[in-house]
């Protein structure tokens, strides 16, 4: 039998994963990916595992995926959000962990404001972490299932173009898409306004930075376009939402100086009409939902992979 | 160590297949409700001999689908890592089927229990009927293959190792005996 | 009369020209003799300074000791033990205590409690009274509480016609501003340098500019009045360029820099052990995120570190200032955003300034100039920061060879927040002399 080892015992970030362990959990999420297309959607591999989703940013998308995900590979899941936990009594995270440690939970996958606040917590306790949102640091199941989106669409990853478009300074969806490309040598382009462009993307190694989104886009395979956070409104970042919809926003004039076959993909939740024309959303060559789908089957290879590196 | 004995040559192994299938017509005069599903890895390239021979014997082509017992395994997170997983192909319905399920070796039966497990989890065949190359017995579960292509008798310290020619290059079955205190690899 | 002889140093003091083996006397807690004592002039104690360097007490102008007020991060008493163990004689302890020393009643409290402490403490008054920006303190009847300079530190005051009256009144009463620089929009909620590493964590960065354009903006307002003006830890090779011009056109403009500034960059918050490679000694601490890498102004670039390094030894920064800022243990153990600014310094800052020594950045004797004479100076403390013969006695005997590692759990401050824990370093205090007293004497020192 050959062993799939996973040599982490958390996910944190992209950052710190080779190429072969991408490859290994995309593989693996393949697998999963036909256990969600059953009758009965549920395999027993992790069955008497408990699966805490720690979420201290509220996040109706990421949590449910987590949760199924736990849930068809038979893991017990409990969701803890900031609002019913003891973060209003003002407890520090480093207790909260050591609290829910004490509960011997197998994983614990969390969301948290604060950029390291995952890393930090894996310090901290036994169990296994995963990521599911940092700050503005990493998200790394989000790009995992952006990746199986993109080879499930254009059949490879190495040597793909990827345009990122919106808010790069403050995404971590870009981040962690960023150090797969690096990896992966996926060629990356990113495009937003100068105010919400990081002012120094070196240790990214080769990415292009695009002032215009037609440069970002023009020989693009994949597009990617960034939710614009509404509350950014009124902070001088940008002059404001019909501005950002007319010079960022993907709609179909802007969609047609991309190579025809070039797909369009978004982390959701979407504002349409800002970043995403409402058209483009629901077009042919959106693959938004495909990523719904990868997204359930990439969380459950990453619990399977975790609990399997644990002794 | 001993050097490997060899218990089916590529000549024995096609004629136990053969026998086996005329086992299964026998049971079965009627094919038109049988599937077979073999399991990973050399399971599904012995369903797939089966299935030719029993085309030519019967002129009914079943439906073959292949299934990766991986996620329903007891003894995750023993060890370090988990086995590689990969895909499960069953591209038709196993309601009201019989399901004849092809493996290269019975030996303690989780694998089988396993597969069960999966196979449940695609619907609610009618019955499903066990077909095996090889019996080494040392059975831990109470189960009892349907079709037995020949018998070996091991002790768990002996390997029993199948080989088929897709995968391996050349045809048979042969078990390496193990000396005292080799445990066994399984 | 009490007599301590210390014996054989290596006296270093450039500002009396000295650099030289010999001997040094102390009398009644003046210095009364460099070279070998009279015959039959006994000491009361004498210090076998053999292999060890001799300097004027080193006195470190940015220490925060939270008292009163914040007694749990650190106390008058426990921070001036870690001044004396660090080969401290004074230390000037910032204002923004609770309540804030902007009243002489504060000072008065302050001074009492440094009575009984076993280094100087030099009190540094607010500029306005609780921090606020809004009104002036009562300087002059702070000056006679005995503040030896004001400063909002922590924050820049941001109303420029305040600050310039605030500098008129100083000025006149013969007391220096120390200025925290630092735009406070452009700060906006960062957390560290913004640049590369900023960019590839995620973490809000501090642009330079944000320190920058407020020193320009203070040193403008000191020139126009005719001020002295002293720029807390400086932390960009921008600033540098703006100090450095400033001075060039005879601006009374003199300023200090942090060891953590001199020996890290940006780098460190995101792995800690970054650099330099060969000082770590293999220990559990967090590598990355590491809170105790988080102060303002923040660890900025490579190259920000080389222009400091230069300024330093070119006499554009004139000091090195620790901004020893303790904080108790729980609250640096959050995630990084959450956690309060500030590093302790006072324990480490000798190896780190002797590394500079070793590497050839300074000579010993402008490292000698950048400990004592200078802070003596910038705060004009008269009878400090020299040994020339009646000056006061107060002395840092400096073993440079000694090798040890950092452990933050022997400090002497309660506080244990420093970036270097875990260092190997060379050089300590062997022993620190008040007024003729030894306050500290190394373990292991005769």
């Amino acid at each position: 039998m050959i062993k799939a080892v996973f040599p982490h015992k958390d996910l944190l970030g992209i950052r710190n994963l080779g190429r072969d362990e991408i490859v290994m959990i995309l593989d693996t999420a393949e697998s999963f990916k036909e256990v969600s297309r059953r009758p009965i959607k549920k395999v027993p591999s992790l069955r008497g595992q408990t699966v805490i989703n720690l979420f201290y940013e509220p996040s109706t998308r990421t949590r449910t995926s987590f949760e199924i995900a736990a849930k068809r590979l038979s893991a017990d899941a409990v969701n803890i959000s900031a609002s019913t936990s003891s973060v209003v009594k003002g407890e520090t995270l480093a207790d909260t962990v050591r609290n829910l440690q004490a509960m011997a939970p197998d994983i614990v996958v969390m969301r948290h404001a604060c950029a390291g606040a995952a890393e930090y917590v894996a310090g901290i306790i036994a169990a296994g972490v995963v990521n599911a949102g940092d700050g503005a640091h990493e998200h790394p199941t989000q790009a995992l299932l952006d990746l199986l989106t993109m080879r499930q669409h254009c059949g490879r990853l190495e040597g793909l173009r990827l345009a990122i478009i919106g808010d790069i300074a403050h995404s971590r969806v870009a981040r962690s898409n960023l150090w797969a490309c690096r990896t992966l040598g996926i060629h990356a382009r990113v495009c937003g306004p100068p105010s919400m462009m990081p002012r120094d993307l070196a240790d990214f190694g080769e990415v292009e930075v695009c002032s215009r989104p037609e440069d970002a886009i023009a020989t693009a395979d994949v597009i990617m376009m960034l939710r614009l956070q509404l509350e950014r409104q009124g902070t001088g970042l940008f002059p404001s939402l019909e501005e950002y919809a007319r010079r960022y926003g993907l709609n179909r004039e802007r969609l047609a100086r991309a190579p025809a076959d070039a797909v369009v993909m978004h982390p959701g939740p979407m504002n349409r009409g800002v970043e995403i024309a409402g058209d483009v959303a629901d077009g042919r060559r959106a693959v938004i939902l495909d990523q719904v789908e990868n997204g359930v089957a990439v969380r459950m290879a990453i619990l399977y992979l975790l609990g399997g590196s644990r002794s | 160590m001993t050097p490997d004995q060899t218990i089916l040559d590529a000549r024995g192994l096609e004629v136990v297949l053969g026998r086996m299938a005329h086992e299964v017509i026998e049971h079965h005069p009627v094919l038109d409700n049988l599937v077979l599903v073999g399991v990973r890895s050399r399971g599904v390239h012995l369903a797939e001999r089966l299935q030719c021979r029993l085309a030519e014997l019967s002129g009914v082509t079943l439906p073959l689908g292949i299934l990766d017992i991986t996620m329903y395994r007891d003894d995750l997170g023993l060890g370090a890592g988990n086995p590689v997983l990969e895909r499960t192909e069953i591209p038709f319905s196993l309601e009201e089927k019989t399901v004849i399920l092809v493996d290269d070796v019975i030996h303690t039966g989780r694998t089988v229990r396993a597969a069960l497990d999966g196979l449940m989890d695609f619907g609610r065949p009618r019955a499903i009927q066990l077909l095996v190359l090889v019996d080494r017995g040392g059975r831990e579960l109470p189960i009892r293959p349907d079709y037995v292509g020949t018998h070996v008798h091991s002790s768990p310290r002996d390997k029993v190792k199948v080989r088929v020619g897709e995968r391996d290059g050349f045809d048979a079955v042969m078990v390496e005996y193990g000396t005292r205190g080799q445990e066994a690899n399984l | 009369m009490k007599r301590l002889l210390i014996r054989g140093g290596r006296l270093i003091d450039p500002s009396c020209g000295r650099d030289e083996v010999t001997d040094l006397l102390l009398v009644d807690g003046k210095v009364a003799e460099i070279g070998p004592p009279a015959v039959g002039a006994a000491a009361d104690r004498e210090i076998d300074a053999t292999g060890g360097w001799v300097i004027p007490g080193a006195i470190d102008m940015h220490v925060h000791l939270r008292e009163p007020g914040q007694e749990y991060k650190e106390t008058i008493r426990t921070g001036a033990e870690a001044a004396a163990a660090g080969g401290f004689t004074g230390v000037a302890c910032m204002a923004n205590t609770v309540p804030v020393n902007d009243h002489a009643a504060v000072t008065r409290f302050i001074l009492e409690r440094a009575a009984t402490a076993p280094v100087r403490v030099y009190p540094v008054g607010a500029v306005t009274r609780g921090l606020a920006g809004k009104q002036l303190v009562d300087m002059g009847e702070m000056i006679d509480a005995g503040v030896a300079a004001f400063s909002d530190d922590g924050r820049t005051v941001v109303d420029s016609a305040l600050l310039r009256h605030a500098f008129e009144y100083a000025a006149v009463l013969g007391r220096t501003i120390i200025c925290h620089c630092q735009d406070d929009r452009l700060f906006g909620g960062g957390v560290m340098h913004e640049g590369r590493v900023s960019a590839s964590l995620g973490l809000p960065g501090i642009p330079a500019i944000a320190e920058e354009v407020d020193i320009d903006r203070c040193i403008r307002v000191a020139e126009y009045v005719g001020a002295p003006l002293h720029i807390a830890h400086v932390g960009t090779r921008g600033a540098v360029a703006i100090i450095a011009a400033a001075k060039a056109r005879g601006v009374a403009v003199t300023a200090e820099v942090t060891p953590h500034h001199l020996m890290l960059d940006h780098r460190a918050v995101h792995d800690l052990y970054y650099f330099p490679e060969d000082v770590h000694a293999a220990r559990n601490w967090p590598r990355r995120f590491n809170t105790w890498t988080k102060m303002s102004p923040p660890l900025r670039e490579p190259e920000d570190v080389v222009a400091l390094r230069r300024a330093l030894a070119e006499g554009v920064i004139d000091t090195v200032a620790t901004d020893h800022a303790p904080h108790e243990q729980n609250e640096k153990e959050v995630e990084f955003a959450s956690a309060p600014f500030g590093v302790v310094g006072l324990e480490t800052a000798l190896p780190l300034v002797l590394a500079l020594v070793r590497e050839g950045v300074l000579t010993p004797a402008r490292m000698v100039d950048c400990l004592s004479g200078a802070p003596a100076r910038i705060l004009g403390l008269a009878g400090r920061g020299s040994l020339a013969p009646g000056m006061d006695a107060d002395v840092t005997v400096i073993d440079p060879g000694c090798r040890w590692v950092v452990e933050p759990e022997r400090f002497r401050s309660r506080a244990r927040n420093t970036p270097f824990a875990g260092w190997r370093v060379q050089g300590r205090a062997a022993y620190t002399v008040v007024a003729g007293e030894v306050v500290y004497a190394a373990a292991g020192a005769s």
